[in-house]
């Protein structure tokens, strides 16, 4: 039996949509702060209460509306934590308030040179049940191939490079999903060929669920997944089904007022060791 | 077509993520080439790898879109360093660690830029200029106490023979030394080089000078007229040889033999022998060979060709010499000044029957000059490419036959 989960998570109270630095963000796509309140509630309802992990709260800060999505604050691997250098300046300014919660909380925080950009656990995804540690690590959207390099040096295991190719599949987590049972969920178009030949030899056949398009699109990967609990965005019956024919127990979740800003159920949390 | 190139370096997970195959994949399809100059594999999956890629392409541009497109592979352009000088420290002397050159085009950085080495010759060292904006090869002798010599390896870079646009025989850019080949296409190709040079020469435009280095063989062998013939007609402006081969040149036209032998009946001729000998002296009487062109003593063969028609002749001599001959360079650290001095605007080089003269020549030539080595030893066109002189072209026959054979190609009506 693993051990318990525990999720940073930050509650949605300023959360808006005030730019655009995905193909998803319209700002005249208004967020609905209270029904993005009682979905946020709903998530953490089902990840704690039904999937048992321990959500850790991360206060929210006036005028930075995506810091809802903490698994963009950084990565963590056992008791160390690297923050995220983000691409995009309006996300820069939640670098500070992720580092601090690190440092508050025993971290021992390992910041990238500037200018190497990285955006977390939203990037850089472990395989759990791997014989050695393995992790995959989108690039060419936000997160750069370089900084792989310097965080597998860092955790001294094998992070392997894939390229991202389809702008809205920005971060490696809104189109691949480990599972804790050692499948994967994911939607291969999102990666370029030699990415996709990679993934095919590292995961066999039988453990590789592919997500059809139109719920890729709704971004049934970007999926949370506590021992075989897995709690997905709601809209995607195909790979719920899936998912039961691996022995998951599924928990559909309405989040489109996150949808609103290219983000869903995996977004919104950060695993901690 | 100019020739960009630059050293790039990819590290991390790079062979199991099938990054390195993509960069390398995307450097050929951007119509680049590369090198892979040093892989060094993880042994255990967790163990980064590592890569040197030197990425070439046809021009700047190109090579600027290259790495532009595999940077974000995670390429990132080698840290270049300056290159390193210090001061020689006595005259003659290198320091230390000097930099030993090749003979291929080579380039040093100084304050960021690239410079070429001027005057590149293999196995010797690098000067720089006290204003670091020049460099220039320089064999060890010549160096003066104080001077800066390049050191290490930092900052250095020896560049790639281009192909050249020709396709002939020197397209390939590599020694064929072999008396099984035929000789034929390879003297239609250097005949049709000798024509162009000396075309372009006619026409005012290029350094294409044509160098030939020679032994007496020529003379015994029976290719005296064909060179006299080829140098008369324009085809060869420089000639390096030794004493001998004045000497039995001038001997075959004052005696009709060369050493001793009748050039035309091939027999010993009595007290043939000391033909030379007495060819030398005459010569040494009359002040040199020059002198006696311009007095009419000589008037045909191959040294009275050199003088009419201005070829640049260095004769160096050896330890076996008779006389020797006026001119003749005994020193031979002068010697190889001398034809070192005569180098600069040879486009092509032949070594004839001459193992001394063509190893001594080979060595001081540039990579980029076509060079032909012939002998009837397979040894010495295989000796010349051991000696790092690659890019001659071996043809082992006989130095007349050679010789006949170009003049023919070129007109030579015999």
């Amino acid at each position: 039996m693993e051990g318990m989960s525990r999720l940073l998570v930050c509650p949605p109270d300023y959360f808006s949509i005030d730019y655009e630095i995905n193909p998803w963000m319209r700002m005249s796509n208004r967020v609905d702060p209270d029904r993005a309140r009682a979905q946020w509630h709903e998530l953490m309802n089902v990840l704690g209460s039904q999937a048992g992990a321990v959500l850790e709260r991360l206060a929210p800060v006036p005028g930075l509306p995506d810091m809802v999505f903490t698994a963009n604050a950084g990565v963590v691997v056992g008791r160390r934590a690297v923050p995220s250098r983000f691409r995009h300046p309006e996300r820069r300014r939640e670098e500070p308030y992720f580092e601090a919660w690190f440092q508050s909380h025993g971290y021992e925080v390992t910041r990238l040179e500037e200018g190497l950009y990285f955006e977390g656990a939203g990037d850089l995804l472990g395989v759990p049940e791997s014989p050695q540690p393995l992790w995959f690590g989108g690039y060419r959207q936000r997160s750069e191939m370089r900084a792989y390099t310097r965080l597998g040096d860092l955790f001294e295991c094998e992070i392997i490079p894939v390229e991202l190719v389809d702008g809205r599949f920005y971060h490696l987590d809104t189109c691949f999903c480990p599972l804790s049972g050692g499948d994967l969920l994911y939607y291969p178009p999102a990666f370029d060929r030699y990415a996709r030949v990679v993934i095919e030899d590292r995961v066999c056949e039988a453990r590789r669920l592919v997500v059809a398009e139109m719920e890729a699109l709704r971004f049934a990967c970007n999926a949370v997944c506590i021992g075989r609990h897995v709690a997905l965005p709601a809209g995607c019956p195909q790979t719920v089904q899936l998912l039961q024919e691996h022995g998951y127990e599924t928990h559909a979740v309405a989040l489109d007022e996150f949808m609103k800003a290219g983000g869903s159920a995996k977004c919104l949390t950060l695993a901690l060791d | 077509m100019a020739l960009a190139q630059e050293t790039v370096v990819l590290h991390g997970h790079i062979i199991d993520s099938l990054i390195l195959a993509k960069v390398l994949d995307t450097i050929l399809m951007m119509g680049g080439t590369f090198d892979l100059s040093e892989v060094r594999i993880g042994v255990t999956r967790g163990e980064p790898s590592r890569a040197r890629i030197l990425v070439r392409a046809s021009s700047p541009a190109v090579l600027t879109d290259i790495l532009d497109a595999i940077q974000p592979h995670g390429a990132s352009i080698e840290r270049e360093s300056d290159c390193t000088v210090e001061a020689a420290p006595a005259d003659g002397i290198l320091p230390e660690g000097f930099y030993a050159t090749t003979h291929l085009p080579t380039q040093i950085r100084l304050q960021g830029r690239w410079l070429d080495v001027e005057a590149i010759e293999m196995d010797v060292a690098v000067r720089v200029d006290r204003g670091l904006a020049a460099a220039r090869a320089v064999p060890m002798g010549d160096v003066r106490k104080g001077e800066w010599i390049a050191t290490g390896r930092d900052g250095i870079r020896v560049l790639p023979l281009e192909r050249p646009q020709e396709r002939d025989v020197f397209g390939f850019m590599e020694a064929q030394v072999s008396s099984e080949r035929p000789h034929g296409h390879i003297i239609v190709d250097i005949a049709r080089r000798m024509q162009s040079l000396r075309d372009a020469r006619a026409a005012g435009q290029g350094a294409g000078d044509v160098l030939l280095a020679g032994g007496p063989a020529i003379i015994h062998a029976g290719g005296r007229e064909a060179l006299a013939w080829l140098i008369e007609a324009g085809f060869i402006h420089v000639l390096f040889c030794g004493n001998a081969l004045a000497a039995h040149d001038m001997e075959a036209h004052l005696f009709g033999t060369s050493l001793g032998y009748g050039l035309t009946a091939g027999r010993a001729v009595p007290h043939g022998h000391e033909h030379h000998l007495r060819t030398i002296n005459r010569i040494r009487a009359i002040g040199g060979i020059e002198e006696a062109v311009r007095a009419g003593v000589i008037t045909e063969g191959i040294m009275a060709a050199c003088v009419r028609r201005g070829v640049r002749v260095v004769l160096a001599g050896t330890i076996r010499d008779d006389g020797p001959l006026p001119g003749v360079i005994t020193d031979s650290v002068k010697a190889q000044a001398a034809m070192r001095a005569a180098l600069p605007g040879v486009g092509l080089a032949l070594l004839v029957a001459s193992t001394l003269h063509s190893v001594a020549t080979g060595n001081l030539l540039p990579a980029t000059v076509p060079t032909v080595c012939v002998d009837v030893n397979p040894a010495v066109p295989t000796k010349l490419a051991d000696r790092g002189s690659f890019q001659a072209v071996g043809l082992v026959m006989d130095a007349a036959s050679f010789l006949r054979e170009l003049a023919r190609e070129l007109g030579w009506k015999a």
